[in-house]
């Protein structure tokens, strides 16, 4: 009875959270600057955060320790700015320049959406049945070297009708396009990103919370014992790795609709990297930890340690200051992380009101204590 | 004849490449047959070898430089090793890996601190650098001189594995981490001696390496360090001819494909190559039987 009482009680207090934070968005962004730059940090962490949390979906929940995120969001990006490219401007020369454009398509943001996350599950799905056999380090090496291969193909001139080549892709429809439907006002871009990114992530959290996610879990703390329970190893493990990589996907084409151009060469091994040290960061295991890294990591790395790189801000007069020193303390931060708190963190825990509660009750006892 | 002299240049380009990268993956071989740890830092040791060497050589001559080089990047192994490995021993593989991979982060971005994210050109070493022709085609004394350096360097380091005491350690220590304790067999000491001995190698390769590239950036030992531990389990990890000969093969076969226009695989190549090799033969061309990668 209480407990049924407490869940009714957190969905109202998550739903309330929400919508005021929803709502706290959309009034920032009426208000404010567009260009103040608590949005492109809000906007870029939405969008690590989805996939910081699609890459702990993987290694944190079904425990296969993949480093393929890079590609995935490659497919997303590419496929997201292929559709949603007007066809005037693939006829054109401004974009296509040294190529004919083989797809003549021309798809609204949603669709475009949903097929990048498509096309990138279905990649996903095909070298799953080679790779998920792969246990551990090789797993991973195996997945970073089919990211490598994909960024290799999608630059690959013979592909030129349809990726461009090398070159970049532009004017798609990105942030600044976006239109309430049926009218001509424009759609807040932040607003836009934490819509579809957090719906994104409730699905990841309800999928972790079903029957195929205590599956999941299962394999990661022991795949004998998993099978011997009934799973099966390999299902399993290649829906996660599909699933994961869709929402990958649906991340790089966010990322592209933020970015206004997309070029294959962004998609590197050390993007795959940075996730990984979100998700690190955040605690393997904890969708909020990997949700609230992925802002604390773009924030650092966007805005709050900006000051290091100015050189006009030295204290103590040596030139230690310039360019390129916040990333190094960045780092130092990253390894101190890594070698004394490697829970991050939230460890595996995640966000419960419950816990919020309690927090607030063993605060007000001990203040009675205190002051008995 | 037409197609040898065609086909020349990138044939000894590839034997060249491919000794540097038998060097490198030396490195990778020996750490994962101690710790079983794919030292994702180990290409940006070999990078930093490379920028250590465009630093010194502004500053000094050659004669001093290149000694010093290889005593720094030394030293940068072993520093990483004893900070960055060592607190991690009993916690499970992947958070040394994660370590690994923060070790590679901060190195980079140090190296892009220290050069303003310029690439850096590398010195020309007098001699190596000259250009010879063999058999009409042209190419640097450095491409001639690196089989021969590296062959000898393998010998030699089969020798030291096989004949010292340090090298017998070793050998037990990847055999059995555990016994090898027992036995009262200094283990820490042996896996510092390991990084030691695949640090210096990675110099040395990067020494011939940057000499035939002229420059350096920060993200220059990426690549080619994942390109070396490609071959270290093309080879069998773990065996030391194993990762030599899988090196070689590697860079002859990306040398030929860039020969036959297709540059934008070359890298693709070796990863296709990996796949392969992990699915049929997992074990590599001379590993050990008992295996746990699949």
């Amino acid at each position: 009875m209480d407990l049924r009482k407490n869940k009714k009680r957190d969905a109202l207090l998550t739903f309330i959270a929400i919508a005021a934070m929803l709502t706290v968005l959309l009034v920032m962004e009426l208000t404010m600057k567009s260009t103040s730059i608590l949005f492109t940090v809000l906007k870029k962490g939405m969008i690590y955060a989805l996939v910081a949390v699609s890459m702990n979906l993987l290694n944190g929940f079904t425990g296969l320790f993949s480093l393929g995120q890079a590609g995935f969001m490659l497919i997303g990006a590419y496929t997201y700015a292929i559709l949603s490219m007007p066809t005037s401007v693939k006829l054109g020369d401004t974009v296509y320049k040294y190529y004919d454009c083989a797809i003549n398509l021309e798809l609204g943001i949603f669709p475009s959406l949903l097929l990048a996350g498509l096309f990138a599950a279905v990649f996903a799905a095909l070298i799953g049945f080679p790779v998920l056999r792969l246990k551990s380090d090789y797993l991973a090496i195996a997945t970073l070297g089919f990211a490598e291969i994909l960024r290799a193909v999608f630059q690959w001139d013979k592909m030129g009708p349809v990726t461009n080549g090398a070159n970049v892709l532009r004017q798609y429809k990105d942030l600044t396009k976006l239109r309430i439907p049926f009218t001509d006002i424009k759609f807040p871009p932040t607003l836009f990103c934490f819509l579809v990114a957090g719906l994104c992530i409730a699905i990841i959290v309800l999928l972790i919370n079903s029957s195929y996610g205590r599956a999941f879990k299962a394999i990661r703390d022991d795949e004998i014992a998993a099978e011997a329970m009934g799973i099966n190893l390999f299902k399993h493990k290649e829906m996660s790795f599909v699933i994961s990589s869709f929402f990958a996907g649906v991340s790089g084409a966010l990322l592209a609709m933020y970015q206004y151009t997309v070029q294959a060469a962004q998609f590197k091994t050390a993007m795959t990297y940075e996730i990984l040290l979100i998700v690190v960061i955040g605690g393997i295991g904890s969708v909020t930890g990997s949700c609230i890294a992925s802002f604390l990591f773009i924030a650092c790395n966007e805005w709050w340690l900006r000051f290091l790189d100015e050189s006009s801000n030295n204290i103590l007069g040596l030139n230690i200051l310039r360019s390129g020193f916040r990333k190094v303390v960045f780092s130092v931060i990253i390894m101190i992380i890594v070698l004394f708190f490697s829970k991050g963190i939230m460890g595996e825990r995640e966000f419960s009101w419950n816990w919020l509660h309690k927090r607030k009750k063993t605060a007000a006892t001990e203040e009675v204590s205190g002051d008995g | 004849m037409s197609f040898l002299q065609n086909s020349l240049p990138y044939i000894l380009a590839g034997i060249s490449v491919g000794g540097q990268y038998a060097l490198i993956a030396i490195g990778y071989t020996m750490v994962y047959g101690i710790l079983r740890l794919i030292n994702f830092a180990h290409g940006d040791v070999f990078m930093a070898a490379g920028m250590f060497m465009v630093f010194l050589s502004a500053s000094m001559p050659l004669g001093a430089a290149i000694p010093l080089v290889l005593l720094l990047t030394v030293l940068l192994g072993f520093l990483i090793e004893r900070a960055a490995y060592k607190p991690l021993r009993s916690a499970p593989r992947m958070s040394v890996m994660i370590s690994a991979i923060g070790v590679s982060y901060l190195i980079q971005n140090c190296a892009l601190y220290f050069t303003g994210g310029l690439a850096k050109v590398y010195p020309q070493l007098p001699w190596l650098s000259d250009t010879v022709t063999v058999f009409g085609a042209v190419t640097k004394r450095v491409t001639l001189i690196t089989p021969v350096l590296t062959i000898l360097l393998v010998i030699g380091l089969s020798l030291f594995i096989k004949h010292t005491k340090v090298g017998i350690a070793m050998r037990a220590v990847s055999k059995d981490f555990e016994t090898a304790r027992l036995m009262g067999i200094k283990v820490n000491s042996v896996i510092s001696a390991t990084f030691i001995i695949g640090s210096l190698l990675a110099a040395v390769g990067s020494l011939l390496y940057f000499t035939n590239y002229a420059s350096v950036t920060p993200t220059s030992g990426g690549m080619p360090g994942l390109k070396c531990f490609v071959a270290a389990v093309f080879g069998g990890i773990g065996s030391i001819p194993g990762a030599v000969i899988g090196a070689f093969i590697i860079g002859i076969c990306e040398n030929i494909i860039k020969g036959l226009g297709w540059t934008t695989f070359s890298d693709a190549f070796t990863f296709a190559l990996l796949i392969i090799i992990l699915l049929v033969k997992p074990t590599g061309l001379f590993g050990e039987k008992a295996t746990d990668k699949v």
